[in-house]
């Protein structure tokens, strides 16, 4: 099998790290995209170490919306084609400054749903042309159900969720599969010392090799770990005068 | 939360119970976190004890510090953050014909951790202890300077962070000359011994002809089968063939109840060792000869609740061991894994590196309150009247005392302590608290 051609948008989050780790034991090309090229060029020497046949960077802000389809040209071009695309940027603002301070918000929903959403479209277009090619979004299971603990970050997963939802439904009719991923809380720099349980953070290792094999199978959903799938479906279910009664 | 469980991370022992706040350190470029309090690097908390807690602080976690800098597959030099572990860098260097040039017990330390506490394995008598092979690292100081030290850079610094236990700064990076192996298999053998004069034996010759030594010594006999146990040794083997990516045969999702400690956990921890094949020589996955252990996750867990301790020191010889042995034995509190290797006068490179020629026993206790403490008191007579000392990784509340006279060097390494790093460890045996 030839190399895999793996675009990774947002390449220095810890998760989308654990993914390139994955395919560059693989040996895959790999393209990545990142907002500090200081880090960028970190990842990328582990990547060619851990055996990345070859690797592509460049930085960009995301927020700059008109670039996303320029960029991805370029990044399939590098790659001569694209087999797997992984938006995985986003960020966790603080709930409570999130709600004393409606820019804080703000750029949240901008980041992790706007400029996302712009991106996919970007990518699942090109794909759409090829006929082909897996397309990966990073979304949370804090989309799921908006809690008291986390909507605000919460919303802009959801919104990506029916976004990524409605573009898979589109694109399924031309060979693209849209992924859309749901991690419940990862032991990740973004979440340290933040949970109120850290004991239930899960692995990043972990995470990243399911995402890999959901990605690589083309599946719809993909809970990391699996076992937030019934979490979640049990929390959708439930009423929402219970629901209230929960804890955050 | 489970009784004994903390919020935060905890030491591989589970004792002291600390709720342990946590900070990270995504980038080796990123500066230390702002502020004044003492800080501790914190990698995979597999040390027993508290040198990686900080009760009244934050530990900074660096296990995202976890990449690959520089490969030189020619000369077997790796240079990776200090948050990647022993398995990882063995896996990326295995393929190659390079191997880590001493692990310990587990792979799932990070190399930070294996300089920070200069970790030994059961190739001491040849490789001496990990410290030795580090070729240079980066130090991150409280003042926000970055200081690269080595064995011909900035060497007091050095000497003082090789075993220094993370109180000399945050290292960022290491860079580590490898150990060039035929290949990714082992040859081991097992051999039966009746008592400490028999193990004497086959140490001093096996020493000469293995790389990797050590014996499980049986820590229930008494009387006349004092001492016995299986002598493990083994060789890097020549021939390809790719590596079984190492396997978790099963894990602990929770504590053990105290009413189930001892005879179930015996038996798991003896089935290891009872597995093991006899009689020859066999052909072993390298994982499965260094580590054990690591098939078996979470296996802390199976002490219960209250921890375990482990007494691991190092004394002159045999007679040391037979009366340490013996103390564990008369006190009724078996211990229910002991281990017992020889240490070579390979000199340590750090002030406060642990291994000095001599014979290291570890002995393993279920934490059960004063009777516990008391029999580790005793122990660290024997150790201390013997001119020995105990290894800080693995310990929780050695006196300061006791610390004091097995590291006479402490004076020397406590002025190379930098004001923002701290532990639990760090202020008991300097007898702050």
């Amino acid at each position: 099998m030839p190399p895999r051609r793996v675009l990774i948008l947002g390449a220095t989050s810890a998760i989308a790290q654990a993914v390139a780790r994955r395919y560059a034991q693989g040996g895959a090309r790999l393209a990545l995209v990142a907002r500090n090229r200081q880090y960028l060029d970190v990842v990328a020497a582990d990547l060619r170490i851990r055996g990345a046949s070859a690797l592509w960077t460049e930085v960009a802000d995301f927020l700059e919306l008109e670039r996303h389809a320029a960029l991805v040209d370029r990044a399939q071009q590098a790659l001569g084609g694209l087999d797997i695309a992984l938006v995985a940027h986003g960020v966790l603002p603080l709930q409570a400054e999130a709600l004393a301070d409606s820019r804080i918000a703000g750029l949240c929903w901008q980041t992790n749903f706007v400029s996302a959403a712009s991106l996919l479209e970007a990518v699942g277009q090109r794909m759409e042309e090829a006929g082909r090619g897996t397309l990966g979004v990073l979304s949370s299971v804090a989309g799921d159900r908006g809690r008291a603990e986390n909507y605000v970050y919460g919303a802009s997963k959801a919104a990506l969720n029916a976004y990524a939802g409605g573009l898979g439904q589109r694109l399924a009719k031309k060979g693209v599969r849209v992924v859309t991923v749901k991690p419940g809380p990862v032991a990740t720099p973004m979440t340290a010392g933040r949970m109120r349980r850290p004991g239930l953070l899960s692995d990043v290792d972990e995470v990243a090799r399911r995402i890999h094999r959901g990605l690589e199978a083309g599946w719809p959903v993909v809970y990391a770990p699996a076992y937030w799938r019934l979490v979640m479906t049990i929390l959708k279910l439930l009423p929402t005068r219970i629901f209230e009664r929960l804890r955050g | 939360m489970a009784p004994g469980e903390t919020a935060g991370p905890s030491s591989w022992g589970r004792y002291p119970h600390v709720d342990q706040r946590a900070l990270a350190l995504a980038w080796a470029s990123d500066p230390l976190p702002e502020g004044t309090e003492p800080l501790l690097p914190y990698g995979l908390g597999r040390s027993y004890g508290d040198v990686c807690l900080n009760p009244d602080g934050p530990v900074l976690l660096t296990r995202e510090l976890r990449r690959f800098l520089a490969f030189d597959t020619q000369a077997g030099v790796l240079r990776c953050e200090a948050g990647c572990t022993l398995g990882e860098v063995a896996e990326l260097t295995l393929p190659h014909r390079w191997f880590p040039p001493v692990v310990p017990g587990t792979r799932f330390v990070t190399v930070g951790g294996a300089v920070a506490n200069d970790v030994h394995g059961k190739n001491h008598h040849r490789a001496g202890t990990f410290g030795r092979h580090v070729r240079a690292l980066e130090l991150l100081r409280g003042d926000g300077t970055r200081v690269v030290c080595g064995p011909s850079a900035n060497t007091d610094l050095f000497r003082a962070t090789v075993g220094g236990l993370g109180l000399t700064g945050l290292i960022t990076w290491v860079e580590l000359q490898l150990a060039s192996v035929m290949g990714p298999w082992m040859e081991v053998e097992a051999v039966p011994f009746s008592g400490l004069d028999r193990f004497a034996e086959l140490t001093a010759t096996s020493d000469q002809t293995h790389a990797y030594t050590v014996a499980w010594v049986d820590g229930l006999a008494r009387g006349t089968a004092l001492g016995r146990g299986i002598f493990f040794r083994g060789n890097h083997a020549e021939g390809g063939g790719d590596l079984p990516a190492p396997r978790l045969r099963l894990s602990v999702p929770f504590d053990a109840p105290d009413a189930l400690l001892s005879a179930p956990l015996i038996r798991a921890f003896n089935a290891v060792y009872r597995h093991w094949p006899r009689g020859g020589t066999k052909r072993l996955s390298t994982w499965k000869f260094l580590h054990p252990l690591d098939a078996v996750g979470n296996w802390n867990r199976l002490y219960g609740s209250r921890g375990l301790l482990q007494h691991q020191s190092v004394v002159p010889g045999p007679e040391a061991v037979q009366e340490l042995l013996a103390t564990a034995a008369d006190s009724g509190q078996g211990s229910f894994l002991t281990v017992l290797k020889t240490f070579s006068d390979v000199p340590s490179p750090g002030l406060l590196s642990f291994p000095r020629p001599g014979w290291t026993l570890a002995l393993d206790f279920p934490g059960r309150g004063a009777p516990t403490f008391a029999l580790l008191e005793k122990l660290d007579g024997v150790v201390r009247a013997h001119g020995g000392r105990v290894y800080p990784a693995k310990d929780a509340r050695m006196s300061v005392d006791t610390f004091r006279a097995g590291y006479p060097e402490w004076r020397a390494f406590a002025a190379h302590v930098d004001a923002r790093f701290s532990s639990g460890f760090w202020r008991r045996v300097r007898g702050e608290l």
